[in-house]
């Protein structure tokens, strides 16, 4: 029997981790002899003051929703992808070749498109770590990490040497035709009379990122398959007592999983820069694996800390504009949050356990005790 | 005898390239020996190196320096160890969250108190570790072979890479001549048997937490004090998880990490010289590739195709005792 509530379990546990991690990081404000109210007023200004702060916000919450999505569907079988990263420049890969390559008529089939060969190039990505882990016994957290590498080497060598234009220095594609330009939310709410701006790199890949967190929910507790990746998360030796085959949750979790990291692509690559550079990932395999541990592996907390990750990135950078302190604030707040949240949870939850234990025994003065 | 000169020059920055490898993998053998897990290398390895340049710089003498890189080292090594070990939280989210706090608290740092951009000052004089020319060096220069063998490979490296190397037999004895190494390697196989046996599972892996904290920190103190003159933003620029590559691939053994962590250095010195390779097999090999070989060979390692690498069986699960 769960000792505390489920309120508590989803609510206050997270709070706490990150009220710890805001105090944390308030006191590094106040170290490096900043005024930590005048930054936050400063981020919120920054970040949701106007459509323009909203418009990146938004734009880095896509990215990370699909990143945290990736992470958190491992995480349910029991899996850490750390390979997120890997995977979305793979899926980045894909996307630059489908743009680059195939005659498009319309940027609905090039979004499509699109979408297939990222989530294609992502998989494959997440599916070689996964056979090594479900044939081989290969941890999966070792592998993911040397695949985030030699996927980085395998980027390198393809935009240097094969996909960059002759004459051109920078490593980097040529720039995708038109016809593939997603509509940004300022082409997007036009017709409705909103105004939004026009600079801002949000586009149409939010849709996207909003519908897979939903199908991501249905997936995972409304399908068969999906109950089948809870149970070999919680007891690998009770879901092979039950049918479950390892092999096959391995693989079917991770090639989700690496789909889902590839998908960011679509958002970043051809949302954004509309070409392929180096880097284009800019970490944001790294800060799934925050917000996955933010929302508790749900796809509405992926969404809630996906949209608050976007706004500490947004609200970072106007930071970084206008005062002294530096964008890599973000980093360790990002620590902190993985710290709190993910690894320091029993620290949280131990007295938590303790108080509700305490306050039940209290109501029932002679429980009875059925568990020994 | 331009072609030996050439070889000897390379193998001379297989050494210095070698060498923090080398530090942070000892460093891993320590930790995950003991049943901790730590992908935390890289963070502790770029902490060190910022707190070692940076004390280094402000009191000019690199002693101090390294002892602050060590300082810093082990404080997050108390963290991984307060996370995992007494919390009993996840290891490898541990880790994580330590690479990046490492990463963003050095550039937030270093900006505070230096305002070059998530810098150190340069490195001179005392605040540095120079080359040690080790005796007789200069008169055997003139013999042949042995001569700038002796000169350029031997000698006029820095304190720390002999103290590297030495570190590799001590951990030999350590691990497998005394009482001490015996309950280490228990505790990561099977914590309750040193449990039973009346050892304090708890307060061994502490220690192997600690030394690994130690070993990390020399590790990046070297980067910024030996091998540069200075602290720049993530300059470990991934070595704490090439370490961890070479721990897989050393099977989790002294003597095996000093040779993986040469041919890993070894990589690293070509991907400098193409000019080498070239003339040496007559193939055209892409810097990439040699990038990319120590994750690739690792992954094969990993896979059982060549031998199998067995982690300790208890390494990254927490011990709890009442049962």
């Amino acid at each position: 029997m769960d000792v505390m509530p489920k309120w508590a379990e989803v609510i206050l546990v997270p709070l706490i981790s990150l009220l710890l991690a805001a105090i944390l990081s308030a006191l590094v404000i106040l170290a490096i002899g900043e005024d930590p109210v005048a930054a936050v007023k400063l981020m919120v200004t920054g970040a949701l003051g106007s459509t323009y702060g909203w418009g990146y916000t938004l734009y880095y919450a896509t990215n990370f929703m699909f990143t945290g999505l990736a992470v958190a569907i491992a995480f349910h079988a029991r899996l850490f992808n750390i390979g997120g990263e890997g995977q979305a420049m793979l899926g980045g890969l894909g996307v630059a070749l489908a743009c680059l390559y195939i005659p498009w008529p319309h940027w609905t089939l090039a979004l499509l498109g699109a979408i297939v060969m990222a989530a294609l190039f992502g998989a494959f990505w997440a599916a070689i770590p996964a056979w090594l882990q479900a044939k081989r016994g290969s941890h999966i957290v070792i592998t993911t990490i040397m695949f985030n590498f030699i996927a980085a080497s395998l980027l390198n060598y393809v935009l240097v040497n094969l996909l960059r234009p002759k004459g051109q220095m920078d490593p980097a594609t040529a720039r995708f035709p038109d016809v593939v330009h997603l509509p940004t939310l300022h082409e997007l709410l036009a017709p409705f009379g909103i105004a939004f701006s026009k600079s801002a790199p949000a586009n149409v890949s939010l849709l996207v990122a909003v519908l897979a967190c939903f199908l991501l929910w249905v997936l995972i507790w409304r399908t068969r398959l999906g109950y089948e990746i809870r149970a070999y998360g919680h007891s690998e030796s009770a879901a092979k007592y039950a049918g479950i085959s390892p092999t096959r949750i391995i693989m079917i979790t991770m090639i989700i999983s690496g789909a889902l990291a590839g998908m960011m692509a679509i958002n970043n690559v051809m949302g954004e820069a509309e070409r392929l550079v180096l880097n284009s990932t800019e970490g944001a395999g790294f800060i799934g694996i925050a917000v996955a541990l933010m929302g508790r592996s749900h796809p509405l907390g992926v969404f809630i800390a996906a949209i608050l990750f976007g706004f500490l990135y947004q609200g970072g950078a106007e930071l970084a504009l206008w005062t002294s302190i530096p964008r890599e604030l973000i980093v360790v707040i990002q620590a902190l949050v993985i710290l709190f949240t993910g690894a320091l949870d029993n620290m949280v939850r131990m007295p938590l356990e303790k108080i509700f234990l305490a306050r039940r025994r209290r109501q029932a003065p002679k429980p009875e005790r059925k568990e020994a | 005898m331009d072609a030996y000169l050439t070889l000897i020059q390379l193998l001379d920055s297989t050494v210095r390239l070698a060498t923090p490898l080398l530090l942070a993998c000892l460093a891993g053998l320590y930790s995950e020996r003991a049943g901790i897990f730590d992908i935390g290398l890289e963070g502790k390895m770029l902490a060190a190196a910022f707190f070692s340049a940076a004390v280094a710089s402000l009191t000019g003498s690199v002693w101090v320096g390294l002892a602050a890189g060590i300082g810093a080292s082990l404080a997050l090594s108390a963290l991984h160890g307060v996370a995992s070990i007494t919390f009993r939280g996840n290891q490898l989210i541990s880790g994580v969250a330590i690479n990046f706090l490492a990463a963003g608290m050095t550039v937030l740092i270093a900006q505070d108190w230096f305002r070059q951009g998530g810098r150190t000052p340069s490195l001179m004089g005392g605040a540095r570790f120079e080359g040690i020319t080790l005796p007789l060096a200069d008169t055997l220069e003139p013999v042949p072979i042995i001569g700038p063998l002796y000169a350029e490979l031997i000698s006029g490296h820095s304190v720390l890479v002999y103290l590297a190397f030495a570190t590799v037999p001590f951990t030999w004895w350590l691990l497998f001549r005394t009482r001490f190494g015996l309950r280490l390697r228990a505790v990561g196989e099977n914590p309750a048997a040193v449990d039973t046996a009346g050892v304090s599972v708890v307060g061994l892996r502490y220690a192997a937490v600690a030394i690994c904290g130690v070993l990390c920190g020399i590790a990046g103190a070297y980067l910024s004090t030996a091998l540069q003159a200075g602290f720049v933003k993530d300059m470990s620029a991934g070595r704490g998880f090439i370490a961890l590559a070479a721990l897989i691939f050393a099977k989790w053994r002294p003597w095996y990490a000093l040779w993986a962590t040469l041919l890993f250095g070894l990589f690293g010195a070509l991907e400098t010289r193409p000019d080498v390779i070239e003339a040496a097999i007559g193939l055209k090999v892409q810097g990439q590739l040699l990038g990319a070989l120590p994750y690739l060979m690792t992954v094969i390692i990993l896979a059982g195709f060549v031998g199998k690498a067995i982690p300790p069986r208890a390494g990254g699960e927490p011990y709890v005792k009442e049962r």
